[in-house]
């Protein structure tokens, strides 16, 4: 038994953060988001170049072929790293509703980005719920909450032809596409409303093949965004802690006072059961247990608290320092409360979990 | 990462598995008629039972009774134990502190004398570190010994002793040198607590029960070869026992919760309010799962501090972890399940009507405990700020 990263798995996540560390300084996440779009071409291509955009996607179909493990410590470190812009919609969230390698290759290779529409008006995450309508090759409605969606080359769509669930690709200058973009509080994340009035769009998936592809995406970005939230808060521990140490009142660094070192220990506590929960659930994915959809709600559940309140207490040992423009906390806080409601929040994951232990379904 | 056991690890589970199926005696539980002193009888046979069968010492070494296994095999006794809701062994504080620190640094000489009865539950062991002015701040212990010959003379107070009422051995901690600095004159040493001079007083709880005891030492003579360690460096040999105490009680804690949380979600199941099941309630629901969620993490911390210990060999200051996530994970469950009982969670122990005969509200008010026992949560949290993040010690 070994609840740890492999030498190899430990060696890739070194290897990320030391190239994020020079390539994606905070600095830089700042001049990014900035941009209209919050994404940097340039950045991408060479994240892509790392082989990260296709780390879980098979060797066949362009990718690494590396496993759920590997997929999560890559994203911790870009968590850490708050990386900017459309990575996570293309490899997390859109990748895994395809796989077909004409249409996976570009991706892998850092040469498109796309993202996926799932989510509508009422903002519910399952699926049942979603009425976009497919007919003759269009779909006709409207999704919320799409992430970087003006970045994508095309967008793909959770739909119902006639009650029959799908997923259809819509290329970004397809006639009746509309992209609106959304002011939203994670400044390194865009967020849109996409509209479809009788858009063309190509058939990915449908029925049984398409509930599959849903239902493996939902996982694996999940996964993805679990692991991108453990790796921000122990980079804001981090931040807090040199902070505690450097400041003085009193003439005496502020984490001395038991005060203050005790909301650092908090931070410490839930950020190291973060990382407990998401590996847990990486492995249960990995290796399809039974039991990887309630490991994936717990992490999700517990990750969403863990970093609001890591947040919380960052903020707070900074004092009014906390409080600026200039403090960093601020980009991961906001980062941390999107995180919270993208992908279902945490009463959506309590029900999942109470369907599955309560009522034992 | 891989959490699968190897092929000896699943005989050996499932070698035990069938052995405690055949042979776990009914939970031993609160209630009845039944003294504290009788129940611990009750225990005392059973770890005898545990130990002709070889099940007792799991991971200690052969040579002295135990079985030589590994720290994974010992996760995997305390799992099946709670699993087949075997009650627990008798001789807490020896198999689980005081042993493990007497085969760090005892003599030869005192691993054959003492450990073979720590494992026949021959001799029960309580621990004597804290005293009415050293709780938290355990190392300003007062309590001394005073060298005669080839004997220390020992007075002082302890308090807080479990099994202190039926101890046979104490692991004392008393202050050899009064000159030395507070951490430095210290010395810990193994008292029989026959010895003339050594009186038990019961310590009632809040719960109204008497687990606990304090302990009086009026010139009680110690022979020097019951020294563990060295004289003078008995806080070393202590905080080997202090963090043994943190990393072992994970595994076995995991899955009595797990039964706690099951039992609760069935009496949602069961109780009918407000026209429907108490399950069917979105808001004990939630409760439900959060409690769930949070028992889930605790297993999955715990699995990870013993991976690594595992292969780093000794438990470290993260272990604190642990302590401050159960106990404070405990408080809050208790008072979830409090919500969900109603007035009759406030039941106690023989009355008419109680739910789990008293369980629940005895549950409640023993958790109470959970954030003060062995180092509190604020201890707990100085230790991370200090010996794992690095901040400047507070005091």
């Amino acid at each position: 038994m070994h609840f740890e990263l492999s030498e190899t798995q430990q060696l890739l996540a070194k290897t990320a953060r030391q190239f994020l560390t020079n390539e994606c300084p905070i600095a830089e996440v700042r001049r990014i988001m900035e941009t209209p779009t919050a994404h940097d071409a340039a950045l991408h291509r060479k994240m892509a170049d790392q082989g990260w955009a296709g780390i879980a996607i098979p060797e066949e179909q362009g990718g690494m072929g590396l496993g759920m493990i590997e997929l999560a410590a890559t994203f911790e470190q870009m968590g850490r790293a708050l990386v900017p812009g459309a990575f996570f919609a293309t490899v997390a969230l859109a990748a895994p509703l395809l796989d077909d390698p004409a249409h996976l290759g570009p991706i892998c290779e850092g040469m498109q980005l796309a993202t996926a529409a799932l989510i509508e008006a009422d903002a519910d995450w399952d699926p049942a719920s979603w009425s976009t309508a497919a007919s003759n090759g269009t779909l006709t409605g409207a999704k919320m909450f799409v992430p970087d969606a003006a970045e994508a080359a095309f967008i793909l769509v959770a739909a119902r032809d006639h009650g029959v669930p799908g997923i259809y690709r819509v290329a970004k200058d397809a006639p009746g596409l509309t992209v609106t973009a959304l002011k939203s509080l994670d400044l390194t994340r865009r967020l849109y409303e996409v509209r479809f009035d009788n858009t063309p769009a190509e058939t990915i998936a449908t029925g049984g093949a398409a509930e599959q592809a849903l239902k493996k995406a939902l996982r694996i970005a999940t996964l993805a965004l679990t692991a991108e939230m453990a790796g921000g808060m122990a980079r804001v521990l981090d931040i807090t802690v040199e902070y505690a140490k450097a400041r003085k009142q009193f003439d005496t660094p502020i984490g001395k006072f038991q005060a203050v070192q005790h909301m650092c220990a908090d931070m410490y506590l839930w950020s190291e059961s973060t990382k407990a929960a998401v590996y847990y659930a990486a492995y249960a994915l990995d290796k399809d247990l039974p039991e990887a959809a309630s490991a994936l709600s717990v992490a999700k559940v517990y990750a969403a608290d863990a970093y609001r309140e890591i947040g919380n207490r960052g903020i707070q040992v900074h004092g009014g320092m906390g409080f600026t423009w200039e403090n960093d906390v601020h980009l991961y806080y906001r980062r941390a409360k999107v995180s919270e409601t993208m992908l279902g929040d945490n009463v959506y994951h309590r029900e999942l979990l109470a369907r599955a232990v309560v009522d034992r379904l | 990462m891989d959490l699968t056991l190897s092929a000896e690890q699943i005989a050996f589970r499932d070698e035990l598995r069938q052995w405690l199926a055949a042979n776990a005696p009914a939970p031993i539980t609160r209630g009845g008629n039944e003294s504290l002193a009788q129940r611990f009888e009750k225990l005392r046979g059973w770890q005898r039972q545990l130990h002709d069968a070889g099940w007792a010492g799991v991971a200690w070494p052969k040579a002295y009774g135990g079985r030589g296994a590994s720290l994974i095999e010992q996760v995997i006794f305390l799992e099946e134990m709670a699993r087949a809701q075997a009650p627990p062994m008798a001789n807490t504080l020896g198999l689980g502190l005081i042993g493990p620190t007497i085969i760090h640094f005892g003599t030869e000489e005192q691993k054959r004398r003492f450990l073979p009865k720590i494992l026949s539950a021959e001799e029960i062991w309580c621990q004597g570190f804290s005293e009415p002015n050293a709780g938290s701040d355990v190392a300003s212990i007062r309590s001394e010994a005073r060298l005669d010959g080839d004997h220390f003379i020992v007075n002082g107070h302890k308090v807080w002793n479990s099994y202190g009422w039926v101890a046979d051995w104490c692991a004392l901690v008393v202050r050899t040198d009064p000159a030395a600095a507070k951490h430095k004159g210290l010395t810990y040493i193994l008292v029989d607590m026959k010895s003339p001079g050594v009186e038990v007083r019961p310590i009632r709880q809040i719960s109204g029960e008497s687990e606990f005891a304090e302990l009086y030492f009026k010139d009680v003579r110690v022979p020097v070869a019951n020294v563990l360690g060295k004289v003078n460096q008995g806080w070393e040999v202590a905080l080997g026992t202090l963090m043994h105490e943190r990393a072992t009680l994970g595994a076995s804690i995991t899955i009595l919760y797990r039964r706690s949380f099951d039992r609760l979600v069935e009496l949602t199941r069961a109780v009918r309010r407000n026209g429907r099941a108490v399950c069917e309630d979105p808001i004990v629901r939630q409760k439900l799962a959060q409690a769930y969620t949070e028992l889930e993490v605790f297993r999955l911390n715990q699995m990870r501090a013993v991976s690594r210990v595992s292969s780093t060999g000794v438990p470290g200051p993260e272990g604190s972890i642990l302590k401050i996530f159960w106990s404070e994970f405990n408080q809050r469950f208790q008072q979830t399940a409090q919500e969900i009982l109603g007035p009759y969670g406030m039941l106690e122990e023989g009355s008419p009507h109680a739910i789990d005969d008293g369980a629940w509200s005895y549950g409640f008010l023993r958790t109470r405990g959970n954030t003060i026992e062995a180092g509190t949560s604020e201890i707990q949290r100085n230790i991370i700020g200090h010996f794992v993040l690095g901040l400047p010690k507070s005091y």
